[in-house]
């Protein structure tokens, strides 16, 4: 950049950092060859999921179009053998990765929002509101997960949207726990306190000194909590809480388990749904710490 | 300059105090009684060991602590605590925190934490020549001594040495076009060749501006190097003050006179190393607050002076503000026999 | 006889993405028993690397070439054993940061032990706890105050206890880095008392690294200037401090103003310019471009350290201002 070029205005300034910015984590990012695998991984389920119609008819997930026989085995027509109703398992797991994913992410959307603000106001206040929130963070904490998601499906009714709901609702406190404490950090730099010397409110400093700095976290924490929300959408669907009128691997393995697979040995049926919810978590897993050694710089020193 | 050529001062402080409990319940008192004043285009320094409370002082001074007892005036007029007045003391009084590295957010730009303030303050909307938002930035980054200005604008702080980071806190500052510029440990810690840079910077704008600027160090050499006035501060209180040339040459408290002593470059002093540190603020001795590490009182001066018992018990009045040279010593305030 | 610490030739360069970046350039350095030695350089010059490399704590991406010499024994090549005999009992260091370099839930009384009882097995209890006692004395620290947790101490003192850690297995050469950086005058005239002051009891040799010249200038005997990983003057601190012969030498002194000198009253005196990015420095003289006495030839070749009446200084233009 020469200094007889004009002056460049403030969006313009702010687009070149952010790319440079975004570009610089790229780079640190592809260094780190296991968070490489677990996208490698990611992108290919997340193919799957958006091109499902053009992989497998969707037609197939109705049981009274079934066009096999009950519990078939792997075979040229059917690649994963059929359930036990005759649809084809390797359509109901293309189908499935759809709604698994989507309840995955949805449901973390709704926990980091409520665990990002929670944790952040808790962190960034002082007194009662802050005390408040934290016993209540707490208080979410330590209630048992499985029965209070149990009760909580069962009252709101089985369906796609409730089930995320119910992992949001249940899963946010650890969030909240790590923003607060984030926030709690950050509120002593002297960035802050010179924020406040230009004259800067709560609000300014909250969403322009904290909020950018407890993001990165944030994101990080994401990839991890999807991971646990697809673990839970299975476990939720397995219990038979999830969606009766949508596949996903839950389901699946509920389905299986029912009909008795894993004694009559049609192991086509559980396998399959088993392995992909092993690799998406596995996927989300590594990119997390990736991530967290991408913005954390202290890991990274490592 | 004296108290009597009628000048406002641009900020005062009358019987200023900071009290706090401590979690075990005492009352550590951080500032007793202190009156300091700084008129425009003065530059006064607050000298002191740490635990002095000339930190504490620089804070309240520009409204970030509350004082539990006195006030704090700006142009004459006391400093209420709402957000509202608050924030437009903010635009005339501005500090640079004794931290450079810390205080500039590791995710913002030089523009951005340069445009802060003039984004809060609405500078753009305000400037009377019109200028943009990034002409405001690039001519208080000139004006800290960066230049060409545009160079830094992508630049994150930790691609800065640790002289631009402190210009760039003040390029900060000076976008809102303040009248008092409050610096805590400007250089102590930079190195050694670039100190000489910022405290000339500090005196050009004071010359360029008319800038009142208010130092707290603990260098002698560096009120020395910029300061008019100095007031040395001992446990919450001023001790001694006076004009630079007055505190430095002709020091009357035995404290200024040990931390003078100690500074390795006056070789015809005999070093008074007082042993100890500064007490706990919880437990203020009685009397003269200094006598328990007092050279004067330790050697027998006091006593021969026959004051001693004066320096343990009767308690010293407060330095006031003003343009004589004031202390707070019974030795000193016993003529000379 | 061979010299308590003797460098030769020493340089240091990091390995870096972009190359070796070199940290210290052709340093040769003496330290005799009695003697305090002190280097002066700002952040980046190398004189912390140069402190870590006496006792081999440099960093393991460090490649380092020339002499370590401690009592005629290469550092750089000896054993571990040797080395480990080597750290404490005859040479050991003051780090910066006493705050961070003490173990906040143990006892000084134990971490002062500990180097004793790793060198010498024998000693009973009592005979440790006894020579404990003597060293906080000796620091100026009450023997009874030797069960106290490092955060009951103020920052001076935690100083102290670090000085009698060094000084623990009865070295014959301490190495202090930073010793009184963050730390008050007054402390700091107290810590630089007591180091004068030992060094004067204990006869043993120091080598200080700091900052502030004016620091070095009150303890050593000698002084030595860095500027990017090279020593630019030598010289007794009087020398060094009064009457500098390198520009950069003159510019660090005139830093620390003396206070009444009319000639410093508002006006500070500073260099301009950063000092050179290692990766591309300059050619000929590092210092050329912030120097105000650099004439063409000075970016021609980098002037060696010569010696000048009495002292070295690395500069063609030495006597002409």
């Amino acid at each position: 950049m020469s200094t007889t070029s004009p002056p460049l205005s403030a969006r313009q300034i702010a687009r070149r950092r952010r790319t440079a910015a975004w570009r610089r984590n790229w780079a640190l990012f592809r260094g780190h060859r296991a968070g490489l695998v677990g996208l490698c991984i990611l992108a290919v389920f997340v193919v799957v999921a958006l091109a499902a119609p053009l992989l497998a008819d969707g037609e197939g997930l109705k049981v009274t179009k079934a066009t096999g026989g009950v519990l078939e085995s792997p075979s040229g027509e059917f690649w994963l053998g059929t359930d036990e109703s005759g649809r084809s398992v390797l359509t109901m797991l293309i189908w499935g990765t759809r709604i698994s994913l989507l309840v995955g992410l949805l449901a973390t959307a709704i926990s980091m929002v409520i665990g990002t603000v929670v944790g952040l106001v808790a962190g960034f206040f002082e007194g009662w509101t802050s005390r408040l929130l934290y016993r209540l963070t707490e208080w979410f904490l330590v209630i048992p997960f499985l029965p209070l998601a149990i009760i909580l499906a069962v009252v709101l009714g089985r369906s796609l949207l409730n089930i995320a709901i119910v992992i949001g609702v249940t899963s946010w406190p650890a969030t909240a726990l790590l923003i607060r404490s984030q926030t709690l950090s950050i509120k002593e730099r002297p960035y802050l306190e010179r924020a406040r010397v230009l004259g800067a409110g709560r609000w300014h400093q909250m969403t322009r000194h904290v909020l950018p700095n407890v993001m990165p976290m944030v994101f990080a924490n994401t990839t991890l909590t999807v991971a646990v929300a697809i673990l839970s959408e299975t476990t939720l669907s397995f219990l038979g809480l999830g969606d009766p009128g949508r596949v996903s691997w839950g389901s699946m393995l509920e389905g299986a388990f029912g009909v008795g697979a894993m004694t009559t040995g049609s192991w086509w049926y559980i396998v399959p749904p088993g392995i992909c919810v092993v690799l998406v978590v596995l996927a989300f897993t590594l990119i997390g710490q990736a991530l967290e050694e991408v913005f954390n710089p202290r890991l990274r020193e490592r | 300059m004296t108290a009597s050529d009628g000048v406002t001062p641009l900020l005062e402080s009358s019987g200023l105090g900071v009290r706090f409990t401590t979690r075990t319940g005492k009352v550590a008192v951080a500032l007793d009684d202190v009156d300091v004043e700084v008129r425009p285009g003065e530059i006064l320094a607050l000298v002191g060991e740490s635990g002095s409370g000339k930190t504490t002082l620089a804070r309240t001074l520009v409204g970030l602590q509350r004082p539990t007892s006195g006030e704090v005036l700006f142009d004459g007029r006391p400093l209420s605590y709402s957000s509202k007045s608050l924030r437009k003391l903010r635009s005339e009084v501005q500090m640079v925190l004794q931290d450079a590295v810390g205080s500039l957010n590791p995710k913002q730009t030089v523009y951005e934490s340069v445009a802060e303030g003039i984004r809060l303050h609405k500078r753009v909307a305000s400037d009377p020549a019109g200028r943009t938002e990034a002409e405001l930035v690039a001519a208080a980054l000139s004006e800290a001594g960066l230049r060409p200005p545009e160079r830094l604008f992508l630049r994150y702080p930790h691609e800065l040495s640790g002289g631009q980071m402190q210009r760039v806190l003040i390029a900060g500052a000076l976008a809102l076009r303040p009248r008092l510029l409050v610096a805590d440990e400007p250089v102590s810690s930079l190195d050694a060749s670039i100190r000489g840079e910022i405290l000339a910077l500090l005196l050009g704008l004071r010359e360029s501006l008319g800038l009142g600027i208010i130092v707290v160090t603990h260098d002698l050499g560096l009120a020395w190097n910029i300061a008019d006035r100095i007031a040395v501060m001992y446990l919450g209180r001023v001790v001694e003050c006076g004009s630079t040339e007055e505190v430095l040459e002709s020091p009357r408290h035995p404290y200024t006179r040990a931390l003078l002593s100690v500074v390795p470059e006056i070789e015809q002093l005999t070093p008074v190393v007082l042993t100890g540190e500064v007490p706990d603020p919880t437990r203020i001795p009685s009397g003269c607050r200094f006598h328990p590490r007092c050279p004067a009182y330790a050697d027998g001066t006091a006593g021969a002076a026959g004051i001693a018992e004066k320096c343990r018990t009767a308690p010293l009045p407060v330095v006031t503000a003003g343009g004589d040279h004031r202390v707070a010593c019974h030795l000193a305030a016993t003529p000379e026999s | 006889m061979d010299h308590l610490l003797e460098l030769d030739g020493l340089s240091v360069s990091y390995r870096t993405a972009d190359g070796p970046l070199p940290a210290v350039r052709g340093v040769d350095l003496v330290v005799d028993a009695g003697e305090v030695v002190g280097i002066a350089g700002e952040s980046g010059c190398g004189k912390s690397t140069l402190a870590s490399t006496v006792l081999r704590l440099q960093p393991k991406d460090a490649v380092v070439e020339g002499e370590v010499l401690v009592a005629g024994r290469d550092v750089l090549t000896m054993g571990w054993g040797d080395l480990r005999a080597l750290r404490w009992a005859e040479a050991s260091i003051v780090f910066q940061g006493a705050l961070h370099s003490l173990n906040p839930v143990r006892r000084i009384e134990t971490q002062i032990a500990e180097p004793i009882q790793l060198h010498e097995p024998g000693l009973s209890t009592a005979e440790v706890t006894a020579r404990v006692g003597e060293l906080l004395e000796q620091v100026g620290i009450p023997a009874a105050r030797s069960r106290v947790y490092p955060h009951q101490l103020s920052g001076g003192q935690r100083q102290r206890v670090m000085i009698a850690m060094a000084l623990a297995c009865r070295p014959q050469l301490i190495v202090a880095d930073e010793p009184t950086t963050a730390l008050d005058v007054m402390v700091q005239a107290q810590i630089l008392d007591l180091i004068s002051g030992l060094v004067k009891d204990l006869g043993v040799g120091m080598l200080i690294i700091s900052h502030d010249l004016s620091v070095l200038s009150d303890v050593c005997d000698r002084v030595a200037v860095m500027y990017a990983g090279r020593v630019v003057e030598c010289g007794s601190a009087e020398q060094v401090f009064r009457a500098p012969a390198h520009p950069y030498a003159k510019a660090l002194a005139q830093a620390f103003p003396r206070v009444g000198d009319p000639a410093a009253r508002y006006a500070p005196a500073g260099l301009a310019g950063d000092p050179p990015d290692p990766h591309a420095p300059p050619p000929g003289c590092t210092f050329e471009p912030r120097c105000t006495l650099a004439v063409d030839a000075c970016r021609e070749a980098e002037p060696p350290l010569l010696d000048i009446g009495g002292r070295q200084s690395a500069c063609i233009r030495v006597g002409a201002a």
